[in-house]
């Protein structure tokens, strides 16, 4: 796993990996980022040139879905990933060392590596009360996330809540959690959201990274635009059904069975970024809205706090409706008072008569 | 908080709140003022039946003058059922309205829709050359009619832009969409859009005014 002296092609040879199927590799890659297939081969050399990369993931405020569905990935494989690709120095959730060994590890990988590792983060980072409420072996993840990154060579923030603040940053924001770029401003981050991200997303960037040296493209909320140029709604199968007006009105309707559009039962495609409609989840076998629900916005920020996930987007946000009361009793106060003035003066012209 | 949030969420409730506000400021004010007296004995009886006639004696001009204005008043009613159409029979806008009544009903499919809207568009910009070209009209013209226009044509074409995809994020023309609609609201009770309001009561007491007088509406 600490074999960094290798080339990437070097180790693949030794691995007994043809030159074909990492170009089958590479291709798929390419294609899945939007790279003109004329590059394949220079990214292939790239890669074949490229050495171990050290990853460092840090978990910080977080359910481990991220992890679960990067362990699902199926293009590369995560053992591919994680054996083939990358040297992942520390992962607390996959390594077998724990405890003092553990961070051991983490210390020698950034010592080995200081300036050139890569950190992947998921979870949010508290802030409130100096970031005491999210530990791991004596040390606040605001803390922890400070040292680590000050060696990195670049930041991939996994999943929602690493990259916005995600449930934890939700109304009321007990932790004050938010994401890593609210912490980190001096080095340059990437955010894959995400509750959880696509697992072939994630393989793609840090392929992408291995091949190119640097992250990707990315789009205002630094997301990388290959993945996240398009909406959901710009690519559900369900599209059509949207504007031929068939709208599913519950979810066990006859429009709901019929595969009908979700937007009346609170579907946020129409504002939501991601992959999931070409991409899916589980080997391209489904994705929410194929599972019958709408498209909750998770690769949006604050995507908890829009409201009802059942209310459609085009419903708006009242607040309370002592505001319009409000509004009415004033309406009608102003509208007396002006009649009053204005009787006043009809009194005066016409001198009372 | 992004554009859209701020769309959707407070700046739809200041603007609600602006119109509410507006409106029942217009109305009670209108409504309670001092009526004028009619002295004069009523020429016949049931002037309510004059009123009633008033409302649609004048939904179409007065036969000898149908070449001069007939074009006119088709103008006028595609820019209203249009408007009537696209507000209440687009899916988005019903559900919008459904989460205010409590219930749904039947819309029509988003080409229908973009159909009538783009046609509504094209007749309020006719409506606008018309203004500006007929001198006559150009002259009793002010700042109310032209802006009763910016903000009637505004959402409409902000709609269609959001429809067709031409803002480089979707959800920033959805947020522009909706804030045109604000716009609208919070002028609407404070310009002439308030004769949507107005016009069947003005209508009907002319009509019954003059009925009262032995006149026709």
């Amino acid at each position: 796993m600490k074999e960094h002296s290798l080339t990437l092609g070097e180790e693949l040879r030794r691995q007994g990996i043809s030159r074909r199927s990492f170009l089958k590799f590479c291709a798929g890659v390419a294609s899945s980022m939007a790279i003109p297939a004329t590059m394949v081969p220079a990214m292939a050399a790239s890669l074949a040139q490229a050495r171990r990369q050290s990853v460092i993931w840090m978990s910080y405020q977080e359910c481990t879905a991220c992890i679960e569905s990067l362990t699902r990935a199926f293009s590369p494989t995560v053992e591919n990933l994680i054996f083939n690709f990358i040297s992942l120095d520390f992962q607390h959730a996959l390594q077998a060392a724990a405890g003092d060994q553990a961070v051991e590890a983490l210390r020698n990988a950034m010592d080995e590596n200081w300036g050139k590792y890569l950190v992947l983060v998921d979870g949010s980072i508290p802030l409130k009360d100096d970031g005491i409420y999210s530990t791991s072996h004596g040390q606040t993840h605001l803390e922890s996330l400070r040292e680590v990154a000050e060696g990195a060579a670049a930041i991939v923030s996994i999943g929602t809540c690493a990259a916005y603040g995600g449930v934890g940053a939700a109304r009321p924001n007990p932790t004050g959690a938010v994401g890593v770029e609210d912490i980190i401003t001096d080095k340059p981050i990437l955010n894959v959201p995400g509750c959880p991200p696509i697992p072939e997303v994630m393989t793609g960037v840090l392929t992408s990274f291995l091949a190119f040296g640097e992250l990707p493209a990315v789009d205002r909320l630094k997301r990388p635009s290959a993945f996240f140029s398009d909406t959901i709604h710009d690519r559900c199968y369900r599209r059509p059904f949207y504007d031929q007006g068939k709208f599913a009105k519950s979810f066990d309707d006859e429009g709901a069975r019929k595969g009908w559009c979700l937007f009346e039962v609170g579907c946020k495609g129409p504002i939501t970024h991601n992959a999931c409609a070409t991409m899916k989840f589980n080997q391209g076998v489904s994705w929410p809205i194929q599972s019958g629900h709408g498209c909750l916005g998770c690769s949006e920020p604050n995507f908890w706090d829009k409201d009802s996930f059942y209310k459609p987007l085009s419903a708006g946000q009242w607040g309370s409706a002592e505001g319009i009361a409000i509004a009415a009793a004033a309406g009608v106060a102003l509208g007396a008072a002006s009649a009053v003035m204005s009787r006043k003066n009809q009194d005066k012209i016409s001198g009372g008569k | 908080m992004t554009l859209l949030d701020f769309a959707r969420g407070p700046a739809m409730q200041i603007a609600i709140f602006i119109f509410v506000l507006g409106i029942f400021w217009r109305l009670v004010g209108v409504w309670a003022l001092r009526q004028k007296k009619d002295l004069s004995e009523p020429r016949q009886k049931g002037a309510w039946i004059g009123g009633i006639k008033g409302l649609y004696a004048h939904a179409w001009p007065y036969k000898p003058f149908v070449p001069y204005v007939g074009a006119q008043y088709i103008v006028g009613y595609v820019i209203h059922l249009g408007l009537f159409i696209v507000l209440f029979f687009g899916t988005p806008h019903m559900l919008f309205f459904a989460d205010i009544v409590g219930f749904t009903w039947w819309t029509l499919p988003g080409g229908v829709i973009t159909f009538v809207a783009l046609v509504t568009t094209v007749a309020l910009f006719i409506a606008l050359t018309k203004r500006l070209v007929n001198p006559v009209q150009r002259l009793i013209s002010n700042f109310d009619d032209y802006a009763t226009w910016f903000v009637t044509t505004l959402p409409f074409v902000t709609g269609l832009a959001t429809t067709a995809n031409l803002w480089p994020h979707y959800e920033t023309g959805l947020a522009i969409h909706l804030l045109s609609v604000w716009l609208l609201l919070i002028y609407f009770p404070f310009g002439k859009l308030m004769h949507s309001f107005w016009f069947v009561v003005s209508r009907y007491t002319t009509g019954s005014r003059f009925a009262r007088r032995g006149g026709m509406a």
